[in-house]
């Protein structure tokens, strides 16, 4: 009977405090996807600029021949951390935050699944990125081996390798509490009538990037945790005297580091199908196999690591199997492109700032796309590796892809999110000022990597000075553009035009049926899907 | 008790993630800043038991929430598919350690002893080497050493931890069909198979460390062996914390035969160590 008693209370104590908290509390202590939404959006635009002021640093370095502003030493360590901060800090806790908004509103659910974990999962990241950044003020400076973290090289750091490495296990940590959060609300919190096959692709993208950390963020915790026991404790698994082998962590790293690319790129998959529908005012173009090509990716990525380690000495079967399983990821993407394609074709179009950032992530996508294919040509791949053509092409996947894809989004849900219209003036401004800029930036990195010019290198020959003082210039106009989008984005949060429920012109999705802001509580008591 | 059933229960606000968060943080930095050199036993030992208050007192929020009947069928889903994949992220973890193990076997030691297509690493370093199971490499790293014979204890380990399972299956069983006495004393008795279990594992590593002079750093097999069965020990370890306290759970009353979730995920997690435990002792110990 007590036990009764007690259910009751609980339950109305669940009913008494509806709105947010007050103050910091709110934020340290929310169990509000929204909140904690919000507060992984912030981190990652936070990160965005930190690990951009790095990427600057090397640009600026890298504007003419010869040493100019940093030392060798810390242009390795800018290198790294760009990498680590931007993949870790910055991309993945940016599509975890869209994840967090999005996922519960578009599949009708309360809340995410498990609150706590959710909040949780959010707040490791700020004290896993300070001990991270840290680093670079120990003696010995950053991690500066590459985010690779290749042995025997990475082993040489100073005192930053322990803290890097638990860095990484605690965002590790983060992302798989994160995506088991994200399984679990999507198995189990859809609204009556949302079947697997009505979820808006962005959840089905997400649904599979979950899969994918699940399986692979604790092998690299594995790889990780080898490297500090052979480090600190005399182990051997890099090491070839004591029976080990130096290659078996590049294994271990491309099992996790490939999947990774699919785990940043698919929610972007996932943002540019629900933009460019919207804007086309046509459904997704071949729904259903989209979902299959979104899983294939997924499977595909999972047995094609080895192409990263083309150069390192493998079998000839190996060089065979991964550059042909890797050339097949090729159908399922070109796949998605034809039906956004489709999508387009003969809709109503109209050009906003989320589309023409979903338009511009379709070309430029598919360049980094395609210097992929050239690249999975292992004959072809001796050429390129470690050259700066294979920085254009994770660039032009990561920047013109990933990133346009989360600042697509962005403007795509700022009104359902602040209640107001962003400045679509210096929207479309922000935009044509990064789409040039970022071809200018990345472009030319082709040229110098085809003729020769090795990545990761502070100084360099001469006959390389044009392209990457045309890059660097490029670099430099697309990284202060960004400040326009800060500025837009606390624009819209403080004020503009009110954006009605639906924003745009009937988008599909239950998320343009709530009131725009979307109520600190949306679904309560769960919609019925059709 | 079915009206508390309609709604998914979604907490208001938790104070534990930030605290857990900050507990870890201050564990690794410490543990970090004793890697390089310094003494910060302290600051580990504070982190630790930060996280060690947060986890009892998150955990004591979830069960007397669970108790007082705040949890719907839902939620109870929720909590299951949870746990289910957090194994699978568990079980990446130890596939990790084993394909390290694979690999240095079939394939890194093959190679080291000039066996493929790529002969000169071995002609020009090695070239007296001949691989092997168990090595500790070309360049015997960490000395002679004797490996660990798998039909000695970590035979009966195995039946302890085989035997384990079926008395905490017929422990479920017991609490199924509302036969407490039963449930109680063979969980105990999983409690105590399970420390057992662990009582054999650090005998056998002062065994391997004073006897067969066998250290982690005795080449890729000290590195395998004691990363495998380290990482499997402590997941023993916090297994048998978790069956404790479902046994003190039983002892106050908690649990129905339709409504045990965490004894269930307890169980789960049980069953996977023992899983691994398996793979451990024919990969490890016996091939």
């Amino acid at each position: 009977m007590t036990t009764i008693t007690q259910g009751h209370a609980a339950q109305d104590h669940a009913h008494d405090s509806h709105g947010p908290g007050h103050g910091l509390s709110r934020w340290l202590f929310t169990t509000n996807h929204k909140d904690i939404g919000t507060l992984y959006l912030v981190f990652a635009l936070v990160m965005l600029f930190i690990g951009g002021a790095m990427a600057l640093i090397i640009r600026a370095e890298l504007f003419q021949p010869g040493l100019q502003f940093v030392n060798p030493e810390f242009f390795n360590q800018m290198t790294s951390m760009h990498a680590l901060i931007m993949v870790f800090g910055m991309i993945m806790p940016a599509f975890v935050g869209f994840a967090n908004w999005m996922i519960p509103m578009m599949i009708g659910a309360p809340d995410m699944a498990l609150p706590r974990l959710n909040n949780w999962s959010f707040w490791i990241l700020p004290f896993a990125g300070t001990i991270l950044l840290s680093t670079l003020f120990m003696e010995g400076g950053g991690p500066a081996a590459g985010w690779t973290m290749y042995p025997p090289l990475v082993l040489q750091s100073g005192n930053s390798l322990a803290f890097a490495i638990f860095a990484i296990h605690l965002l590790g940590m983060s992302s798989i509490l994160g995506a088991i959060n994200i399984i679990v609300t999507v198995m189990n919190m859809r609204a009556p009538g949302m079947t697997l096959l009505k979820m808006p692709m962005f959840v089905w993208t997400w649904l599979i990037t979950a899969y994918l950390l699940i399986l692979v963020m604790p092998v690299l915790a594995g790889g990780v945790t080898m490297l500090l026991t052979d480090r600190f404790f005399g182990t051997s698994f890099f090491q070839a005297a004591g029976g080990g082998d130096p290659v078996l962590f590049q294994h271990i790293f491309w099992f996790f580091g490939h999947p990774e690319v699919y785990i940043i790129i698919l929610p972007s998959f996932g943002i540019i199908s629900q933009i460019i529908p919207a804007f086309s005012r046509k459904p997704l173009f071949g729904y259903s196999s989209m979902v299959y090509a979104t899983a294939g990716i997924a499977f595909l990525s999972c047995i094609v690591w080895a192409h990263h380690m083309f150069t390192v000495g493998m079998p000839l079967a190996g060089e065979m199997f991964f550059m042909m399983s890797t050339m097949l990821i090729a159908i399922p993407t070109a796949v998605k492109v034809f039906n956004w394609t489709a999508t387009m074709w003969r809709g109503s179009l109209s050009f906003e700032t989320p589309m023409l950032f979903a338009v511009a992530f379709l070309f430029l996508f598919a360049i980094g796309g395609f210097s992929g294919v050239m690249m999975a040509i292992a004959p072809v791949d001796f050429q390129y590796h470690d050259t700066y053509f294979i920085v254009a092409h994770f660039h032009y996947v990561l920047v013109p892809g990933a990133l346009f894809a989360a600042i697509g989004g962005a403007y795509f849900w700022l009104p359902k999110w602040t209640g107001h219209m962003y400045d679509e003036k210096l929207g479309k401004i922000h935009f044509w000022l990064s789409a040039v800029s970022v071809n200018i930036l990345f472009f030319p990195q082709h040229f110098l990597g085809l003729a020769g010019m090795p990545r990761r290198i502070p100084d360099y020959a001469t006959q390389f000075a044009d392209w990457n003082a045309v890059s660097s210039i490029g670099a430099f106009v697309f990284g202060f553009s960004q400040l326009m989008f800060v500025y837009i984005v606390v624009k819209c949060v403080r004020g503009g035009a009110k954006a009605t429920a639906q924003v745009w012109d009937n988008p599909e999705g239950l998320e343009w049926t709530v009131p725009s802001p979307a109520p600190y509580h949306t679904f309560d008591e769960p919609p019925l899907v059709r | 008790m079915a009206h508390t059933q309609d709604k998914y229960y979604v907490p208001h606000g938790t104070r534990w993630p930030v605290f857990a968060s900050m507990g870890l943080a201050v564990t690794f930095v410490g543990v970090a800043l004793l890697l390089n050199g310094s003494s910060t036993l302290p600051v580990i030992l504070t982190g630790t038991a930060i996280v060690l208050v947060v986890v009892f007192r998150w955990f004591a929020d979830v069960v007397n929430e669970s108790e007082a009947g705040a949890y719907g069928a839902q939620v109870d889903r929720s909590f299951r598919m949870g746990m289910i994949w957090f194994i699978l992220s568990e079980v990446m973890f130890f596939a990790c350690f084993f394909a390290a193990l694979l690999y240095a076997r079939q394939l890194a030691l093959p190679w080291l002893g000039g066996i493929g297509s790529d002969p000169l690493t071995n002609s020009l370093l090695w070239p007296e080497f001949v691989p092997s199971w168990p090595s500790n490499g070309p360049g015997h790293i960490g000395g002679e050493y004797e490996s660990m014979p798998a039909w000695g204890i970590p035979a009966l380990n195995t039946a302890i931890l085989l035997t384990s399972g079926v008395t905490l299956t017929i422990a479920h069983h017991a609490l199924k069909d509302s036969r407490r006495g039963l449930l109680a004393v063979f969980l105990a008795l999983t409690v105590l198979l399970g420390f057992a279990f662990l009582g054999f594992q650090v005998y056998e590593y002062s065994h391997a460390y004073s006897e067969l002079n066998l250290k982690l750093s005795s080449g890729i097999y000290g590195s395998t062996f004691f990363m495998l069965t380290g990482f499997h020990g402590l997941h023993v370890t916090i297994g048998a914390i978790m069956l404790s306290v479902m046994l003190l759970r039983v002892l106050r009353g908690h649990f129905t035969p339709t409504r045990h979730f965490a004894f269930e995920a307890t169980a789960w997690y049980w069953h996977f160590v023992d899983v691994v435990w398996l793979g451990l002792f024919i990969f490890v110990y016996w091939l």
